[in-house]
């Protein structure tokens, strides 16, 4: 049985997309789709204006590389690694560029993410919200189209959440397209509009109007959570 | 990717395990040791033969009897004796190219003088003898042409012979008794030492072939005949010479092989190499097996790294890693584990080679060009063993390698 159904999907530039539904019914499928780790048996993708159908490989991976920047549930950071040097990972196989100052590029996506004072430090000296934002840099660095994230508040208590899910308006609002996997309704709510899949089709597309601001929510939750 | 960066993740990779890394690169280390120290010994041997050889005499031809053994020379393993002092005499008066021809006839038997008696080999020879093996005397002097003309009984110790039977005197002037007819000792020679087979080439008594021959009863052989060319460029014109002269000696037609054989040197040294090479390919074999274990060693714990770093080589194919790139950097830390054994085996080759020498009193020689080549080929091992588990990396889906626990 196919993962995925009869999915007509497009993604507008600079929109911020929450994909939605329950555990199987093919988000990550989607993802993976989308983020050209995966080429469906049947239909086509067009990503940036370009078929990605029939691709080989390396040529993924070059897209892969220069479009996409992925953000996992597991952050899935090279262990033993410093921070700066994961977020380096992706300039190290970018053909297209000479192998001048990927380091300093790599500290200014830390910066963005405001871990710069924790460049030295391996994955296993920082917090979860630090790691995932080590891997929300290392997504950043390429300056990709396009920025997956697949249940990236998964393994985040709620503050945290909060913290990452202020990142992504942020970039969003900078001009990055952002699509989103969660199943918390209530992670959603920050998005521009909700993807329902189920069963391996999209029942439910709809923009969001009522946008939340996950910066106020951290500043007016912030004295509950401090007492 | 760059190298240095390649180089640097496989380095840190296997500083994460170094017992591991020592465990897994034992067998490089033993292969690649075990190389050095047979080179060593290997390089040593034949240094040591070239100059026993060279030892001999210079410009030095040896004609024995029975025919070369194909592919090789038969070492005294002649089957009819035939050589004669005619066959010397012959080669004497009619070759052009010859500086000197001498007999060598064999007589075994006791000696008896001085100190007491001595069991050795009364060689008779020609005075040319002395200049072919160029081989002065350290006391007294060489019998002269008189002497052999007229079979005189007067004889030549080598230094082992007068050290046993004159121990405290210059046997110069003294009577010695070979098998019962005396003899006077009329020079000494000075010491030759070991021949590059292990015998004493001192423990010998030389007299005139004539008195050997006429004044000597029982058993007496010669088993070989020496003869020098003025210079070494006349050696391989003279050689043909005495095949020619020998052939007509001995009334071989046309159809007959050669029953004798001539050789100079370098057909000696390279006899005598010959039997170490039977120890080079021991070693040989031991060195080839230990790298092909050391070999399936790297192999086994590079698969266990590929399985171990698996989720690892997802993200990197996931960030755009090309599947030579995961190739690249797996055959990199396969060729610097096995380069590390090299490297300690080049070590560990060096230590043995000297206790090799102090033990055995061997000379042993450590050539650069070995060293380079023991590393160039650790480094094949490692990219040959290594190249299964990279391509298996390589060859990884980026989804299920990242959704490996
Ligand atoms: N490697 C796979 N082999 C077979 N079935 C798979 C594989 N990966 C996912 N699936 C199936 O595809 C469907 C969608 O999976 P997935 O996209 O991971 O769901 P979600 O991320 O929404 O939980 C599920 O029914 C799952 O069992
Ligand atoms: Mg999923």
């Amino acid at each position: 049985m196919p993962a995925l159904r009869g999915v007509d999907l497009t993604v507008k530039r600079g929109e911020f997309v929450a994909v939605m539904g329950a555990s199987g019914s093919g988000k990550s499928t989607l993802m993976n789709i989308l983020g050209c780790l995966d080429v469906p048996t049947e239909g086509t993708y067009d990503l940036d204006g370009e078929r990605v159908n029939g691709l080989s490989r390396d040529a993924l991976a070059d897209i892969r590389n220069r479009k996409i920047g992925f953000v996992f549930q597991g952050f899935n950071l090279l262990p033993r690694t410093s921070a700066v040097e994961n977020v380096e990972l992706p300039l190290l196989y970018d053909r297209s560029r000479r192998p001048r100052s990927t380091r300093g590029l790599a500290l200014e996506a830390l910066a963005r993410v405001g871990l710069a004072d924790r460049a030295q430090h391996l994955p296993n000296e920082l917090s979860g919200g630090q790691q995932q934002r080590v891997a929300i840099a290392r997504a950043l660095v390429t300056r990709p189209t396009l920025l997956l994230a697949d249940e990236p508040t998964g393994n985040l208590d709620s503050r945290t959440s909060l913290e990452v899910m202020a990142l992504f308006q942020e970039l969003n609002q900078q001009g990055l397209t952002i699509v989103l996997v969660t199943h918390e309704p209530d992670i959603a709510r920050y998005t521009h509009r909700i993807v329902g899949v189920r069963d391996g089709r999209v029942i439910r597309d709809v923009p969001l109007p009522e946008r939340r601001d996950a910066a106020a929510d951290l500043q007016s939750s912030q004295p509950v959570l401090e007492e | 990717m760059r190298a240095l960066v390649l180089v640097k993740v496989a380095w840190q990779s296997i500083l994460r395990n170094t017992l591991r890394t020592l465990l897994t690169v034992l067998g490089i280390i033993i292969g690649v040791g075990a190389v050095i120290v047979m080179v060593a010994v290997g390089l040593g041997a034949k240094e040591r033969i070239h100059q026993q050889i060279q030892n001999l005499g210079t410009n030095m031809i040896v004609l024995t009897a029975g025919a070369a053994t194909q592919g090789g020379v038969s070492q005294g393993a002649q089957t009819f004796n035939r050589l004669t002092v005619a066959d010397a005499e012959a080669l004497r008066r009619e070759s052009t190219l010859l500086a000197a021809v001498s007999p060598v006839i064999v007589a075994p038997g006791n000696v008896i003088g001085g100190a007491g008696n001595w069991r050795t080999h009364t060689q008779g020879v020609a005075t040319d003898y002395q200049t072919i093996r160029d081989w002065p005397v350290s006391s007294g002097a060489f019998f002269d042409a008189t002497d052999v003309r007229h079979a005189r009984k007067v004889a030549v110790l080598g230094a082992t012979v007068a050290k046993v039977l004159f121990p405290d005197q210059d046997p110069v002037g003294q009577e010695i008794q070979i098998r019962n007819v005396p003899f006077q000792v009329v020079g000494v020679l000075t010491a030759k030492g070991q021949t590059a087979g292990g015998s004493d080439q001192d423990d010998v008594v030389l007299a005139p072939y004539t008195t050997v021959q006429t004044r000597l009863a029982g058993r007496q052989f010669i088993p070989q005949i020496l003869a020098a060319t003025a210079s070494p460029a006349d050696i391989p014109a003279a050689m043909e010479e005495i095949r020619a002269i020998m052939r007509e000696q001995h009334h071989l037609a046309s159809w007959e092989e050669d029953d004798f054989t001539v050789r100079n040197q370098e057909d000696l040294a390279q006899a005598a190499e010959r039997t170490t090479e039977v120890m080079t390919v021991l070693l040989a074999a031991i060195a080839s097996i230990s790298l092909l274990v050391g070999g399936i060693g790297i192999m086994n714990i590079m698969l266990v790294s590929v399985t171990e770093r698996t989720r690892e080589i997802g993200i990197r194919l996931a960030v755009g890693a090309h599947s030579r790139d995961v190739m690249i950097q797996f055959l990199v830390e396969s060729t610097v584990l096995a380069l590390i054994g090299g490297a300690i085996g080049v070590g560990a080759g060096f230590l043995s080679a000297r206790v090799v020498a102090r033990l055995t009193g061997w000379e042993t020689v450590i050539s650069p060009p070995t060293v380079v080549l023991a590393l160039a080929f650790s480094a094949a091992v490692g990219i040959f063993f290594g190249f299964y588990p990279a391509r298996k990396a390589a060859n990884l889906n980026p989804i299920e390698a990242l959704r490996y626990e």
